[in-house]
């Protein structure tokens, strides 16, 4: 009963996106249909693939630290990115290779958060295995320091520059280069097949960290590997389309009250196609409706913080009851 | 045969354990005993390899705990700490499933669904298999964790305080089973307890920890004594004999 439930599920979900990309490739072409249709099916895979990473990352995240009003954003990246790009173009110029040449800024940017995630995990792991919360705390302190310098160095850049900034900073489909999409999937997608192979291990620990070593699970040492994943993606889609951190949250938590299980097989596939769907209008929306006035990343701050706080107010009726 | 010598762990400079040594063989019955702090889940954790141990050796069916691997381990051993509810939607029959996870790793076979059958069954669970955790009372829950444990299958089973949230009546039946469980199947098992009147009813052998110490551990006829147990808890109490079970009275 409760498969024929997800399938009907995924096929709603599925013709969502199937009409929601027919609607983007064809609306509005003025008279240009197949320069469009170049043009607009280029970002299609950014859409599936930073959807997919986002959702991901952020069920694995909930599921390893046992909270579902956590994101993978608090251990940092995206503020550890926002600085990269803030520092470079303040030191640097707007003339250095950093700002100029995007691939080599998205490989630069990549590894810097993936060594930083290394670097935060690996030396926890050594002083004080187990204790997750305080990696988290660091996190939390390390992104708070970044936001700081970056806004230091802000309040002080260029005008011009910042104008230049600010484009790479707030999360963004608009600027996707095919040739990024490329380096990025063969980042994400690695990573989505080894999540996807390990789905009945990641629900063992649902069941807490005692009853999952009793069941045969390294714990500490699993989720460092699980940490590195979530950063892994976490930093691909970033330095793909700038910082994302509610859109996979709002994803995961649709997802949880719609499938109503703890399965990641479904939880997986039904939060990135919900996040996948959520992309997709909010860039119609972006894109026709204003005008590329505003971009997706407002958007997504916009109905994730409000969705963020509903979540907070019903988790905390539901203590009460 | 579980075999510990000098088994110590200190939690900032404290020895929550200090250099215990016991023997606990296979097919017995074993509760352990002790004042709150002394120990008790501390040791059954480092047992369980839960929680690594600074000194001293544990040596597993003759193998060096930590040398065995995790996975080999969970389907030789399971153990139980006392745990809430858990925040994720599960039924009872999912939960006991989780069970079968170190065997077929989330695929379950014709096997497992008949392991699965049986151990709801021994915890009079079939009814409930149904019902969602979050629907089940804390002694429901208890068992739905019990028959999850069971349907582990392993040799060894370490509970710790697995009567916590039962009354009388699921108390005592809590324990019946885990003695039929030892007697019946073979299995050893090994549980912290609080009522002394239920360790001294039901299991072959006590071990009684004070301070981090081993403070006594014997058949129960040895340990349940007005001697060992008025100095274990440091108070006055009587022991009385009825149908060959020592009791002890402890109320005034």
């Amino acid at each position: 009963m409760k498969n024929k439930k997800w399938i009907i599920l995924y096929s709603l979900l599925a013709a969502g996106i199937l009409l929601a990309i027919y609607l983007y490739l064809t609306a509005n072409t003025r008279g240009q249909p197949t320069f469009a249709l170049r043009l607009r099916s280029q970002r299609l895979l950014p859409f599936i693939f930073v959807g997919t990473a986002s959702a991901t990352a952020t069920i694995i995240f909930q599921t390893m630290t046992q909270n579902v009003i956590l994101t993978p954003s608090i251990i940092g990246l995206e503020s550890l990115y926002i600085f990269l790009q803030t520092a470079g173009l303040f030191f640097l110029g707007t003339e250095h290779w950093l700002t100029t040449d995007a691939r080599l800024n998205f490989i630069f940017s990549l590894l810097m958060m993936a060594i930083a995630s290394v670097l935060l995990f690996g030396l926890f792991f050594k002083i004080q295995p187990g204790n997750l919360y305080l990696i988290l705390a660091v996190g939390i302190i390390m992104g708070t320091l970044f936001s700081s310098l970056t806004q230091f160095l802000q309040v002080i850049i260029d005008p011009n520059e910042y104008d230049q900034l600010f484009a790479r900073t707030v999360a963004s489909f608009n600027r996707v280069e095919i040739s990024l999409t490329l380096l990025s999937i063969m980042v994400i997608l690695p990573v989505l097949i080894y999540l996807y192979s390990e789905r009945n291990r990641l629900d063992v620990l649902h069941l807490g960290n005692p009853a999952a070593s009793s069941l045969g699970i390294e714990v500490d040492r699993y989720q460092l590997v699980l940490f590195l994943m979530v950063s892994l993606l976490t930093a691909a889609a970033t330095a793909l389309v700038g910082p994302i951190s509610f859109l996979g949250f709002i994803g995961a938590h649709i997802a949880y009250r719609l499938f109503g299980t703890y399965r990641h097989t479904v939880l997986l596939t039904g939060a990135s196609l919900i996040t996948i769907l959520f992309i997709l209008v909010g860039q119609l929306l972006v894109e026709h409706l204003f005008k590329l006035r505003v971009t997706l990343g407002v958007i997504i701050q916009f109905v994730g913080g409000i969705y963020f706080l509903l979540i907070l107010l019903r988790e905390g009726r539901g203590v009460h009851d | 045969m579980i075999d510990v010598h000098g088994l110590t762990k200190s939690y900032e400079n404290k020895k929550v354990v200090n250099q215990v040594s016991l023997l606990i063989k296979k097919g017995t019955f074993t509760a352990c005993i002790g004042p709150n702090g002394a120990g008790k889940s501390t040791l059954l954790e480092m047992l369980g390899r839960l929680v690594p141990y600074d000194e001293g050796h544990i040596y597993f069916e003759g193998d060096e705990l930590r040398t065995v691997t995790r996975s080999t381990l969970a389907t030789r051993l399971s153990v139980l700490k006392q745990s809430s509810q858990l925040s994720v939607g599960l039924t009872v029959r999912e939960l006991v499933s989780f069970g079968r996870f170190p065997y077929t790793k989330g695929k379950l076979t014709p096997h497992c669904q008949a392991v699965i059958n049986r151990s709801l069954a021994y915890l009079n669970m079939t009814d409930m298999q149904d019902r969602r955790l979050d629907t089940l009372s804390g002694g429901q829950f208890q068992r739905a964790m019990i028959a999850m444990v069971l349907s582990q299958d392993t040799d060894y089973i370490l509970l710790d305080e697995p009567l916590n949230n039962l009354d009388m009546h699921h108390g005592v039946q809590m324990m019946q089973t885990l003695q039929n469980l030892v007697q019946d199947l073979g299995k050893t098992v090994v549980l912290v307890v609080h009522d002394i009147n239920f360790a001294a009813s039901y299991a072959d052998r006590i071990i009684a920890m004070k301070d981090g110490y081993l403070f006594a551990s014997g058949t129960t006829n040895e340990v349940i004594t007005e001697s060992v147990l008025s100095e274990l808890y440091e108070m006055d109490l009587d022991i009385i004999e009825k149908d060959g079970v020592k009791y002890c009275f402890h109320y005034k």
